[in-house]
């Protein structure tokens, strides 16, 4: 009965997958001639704010906001979306922590549709109250913040908050009662964790490095990667390929934005059964990931034409969409 | 008069309302959750409430079917017409026994045809045309309500009563 609770949710969302840009709707976008038309065609498909100026940035960021607004709206429980909202979290943490430390001030850098916001986080951080942030987090404030004040090593400083990210984002996924929230989970900690791999190899990092970045999951062996990682990029696809990731292994062959449109097509694939799921947080989760998935779409299209990239470049770079 | 005697009429009437009581929880429970469902869809979009509104409705009808079977056993006992019948425990065990098929299928079909209902909304919402095979799903459910609507008609007809 408990995934009864979100009988009216998943109906709010199958009416709201209507308006989610197809296949077909991202051609068009990508055949219209200039950065304007495009801004133009976003605006008549009801992106950013009604009568609002065509500003891309701004376009966007609403867009991310209305995604929040409407999951906030519908869903019974928003812990269980603490899972999609820890990247933004774990990213104001590390913002703040850097602003602190460097006595520096800089617009625009945080996160403000998370459960602690940017003028939030700075507080806390700059009295070190770091007792009020949750769980583990809290843990992870103090040493990023000892370890920067003291080493001034920002790298060493980004690697223990996303570790710890990646390790928040994991026991939620482990913890949830639903399935799709835990394979969301260990995808995401899996394909965090060879790009990790990829960058450590191709900037000939130490194993000890790697053992404090890559983040332990269930479908892929963090010792193994590691291993295959110090010995070269052939030894990564020759490990991928006996992973579930096998299929990624190849498109990491192509190249390394072929690799991230693996990635984001088959977090879309594996959510694309939840378009049958009637009664339960599944359907919520794919609407999530979808947005996202078509906004980071969009702002590729947006960037490209901006910068009057070649259609082809676009192209191998658009995902696939969940509709 | 023995406490026995008495007992009769107190089984006819338990027979009714289980056929009122539990059918009808089952349409309640049924259109709820369908109703949640339609809820959701008319918030994002109004012009789809009447499509949404009938298949809401479908799991309305065990409720009927149990206020029928209700009806027509108070009427045989005489309840209706306040005449009384003197009815022997055996017969009103067996008054109550035909009700149970429309009590208990009315309410477990009702749950079961909300949910599909529901779903069913689900389709209304992304394809609006396909509003008749949408209201197909939940009707299919209908049949096994409507099955046991006959076997508790049939035998509550058919229990003679002095």
């Amino acid at each position: 009965m408990k995934d009864l609770e979100y009988t009216y949710a998943v109906a709010r969302i199958r009416a709201l997958e209507v308006s989610l840009l197809t296949g077909a709707s991202i051609e068009q976008l990508l055949s219209c001639a200039t950065f304007e038309q495009c801004l133009q065609f976003l605006s008549e498909k009801g992106w950013g704010d009604a009568g609002g100026e065509l500003d891309a940035v701004s376009m966007l960021k609403r867009e991310e906001e209305k995604t929040w607004e409407v999951i906030a709206d519908v869903a019974p429980d928003m812990n269980v979306f603490d899972v999609f909202s820890y990247p933004k979290l774990y990213h104001n943490l590390k913002a703040a922590i850097k602003e602190v430390c460097t006595e520096a001030r800089n617009e625009n850098i945080f996160y403000e549709d998370c459960k602690i916001p940017g003028s939030e986080m700075l507080h806390i951080v700059e009295n070190k109250e770091f007792d009020r942030l949750p769980g583990q987090m809290a843990q992870t404030a103090r040493e990023a913040y000892d370890t920067l004040l003291h080493t001034r090593d920002g790298q060493l400083c980004d690697v223990i908050v996303d570790r710890a990210a990646l390790d928040a984002i994991y026991e939620a996924g482990k913890n949830a009662a639903d399935q799709i929230i835990h394979q969301y989970a260990d995808a995401t900690v899996a394909i965090s964790d060879i790009k990790i791999a990829v960058r450590a190899q191709k900037t000939g990092k130490s194993a000890e490095f790697m053992r404090r970045a890559l983040a332990p999951c269930d479908s892929i062996s963090v010792e193994q990667l590691m291993k295959a990682a110090l010995s070269g990029m052939d030894a990564i696809r020759d490990y991928l390929a006996g992973t579930a990731y096998a299929e990624g292994a190849l498109a990491l062959e192509e190249s390394p934005s072929a690799f991230e449109r693996w990635c984001d097509n088959r977090m879309i694939e594996t959510m694309k059964s939840q378009k049958y799921e009637a009664f339960s947080v599944g359907p919520l989760a794919a609407y999530l990931i979808a947005r996202e998935n078509e906004i980071k779409t969009v702002r590729i299209i947006l960037t490209g034409k901006q910068n009057d990239f070649p259609e082809e470049a676009i192209r191998e770079r658009i995902r696939e969409m969940y509709v | 008069m023995s406490i026995m005697s008495e007992l009769g009429i107190v089984y006819a009437l338990l027979g009714a309302a289980v056929a009122v009581l539990f059918a009808g929880a089952g349409s309640a429970i049924g259109v709820g959750i369908a109703g949640q469902a339609a809820a959701g869809v008319v918030t994002e979009d109004p012009s789809k409430f009447a499509k949404v509104l009938i298949i809401q409705l479908l799991p309305g009808t065990q409720g009927l079917y149990g206020l029928l079977v209700g009806f027509i056993t108070l009427s045989n006992i005489g309840i209706l017409g306040g005449d009384i019948a003197q009815i022997d425990v055996k017969t009103g065990l067996l008054i109550l026994a035909a009700c149970l098929p429309i009590g208990i299928v009315g309410l477990l079909s009702g749950i079961a045809q909300g949910k599909t209902a529901a779903a069913s909304i689900g389709i209304v919402a992304k394809k609006p045309d396909q509003f008749g095979k949408a209201m197909l799903f939940p009707a299919m459910v209908e049949t096994y309500a409507i099955l046991a609507l006959l076997i508790s008609f049939l035998a509550v007809s058919g229990i003679k009563i002095q």
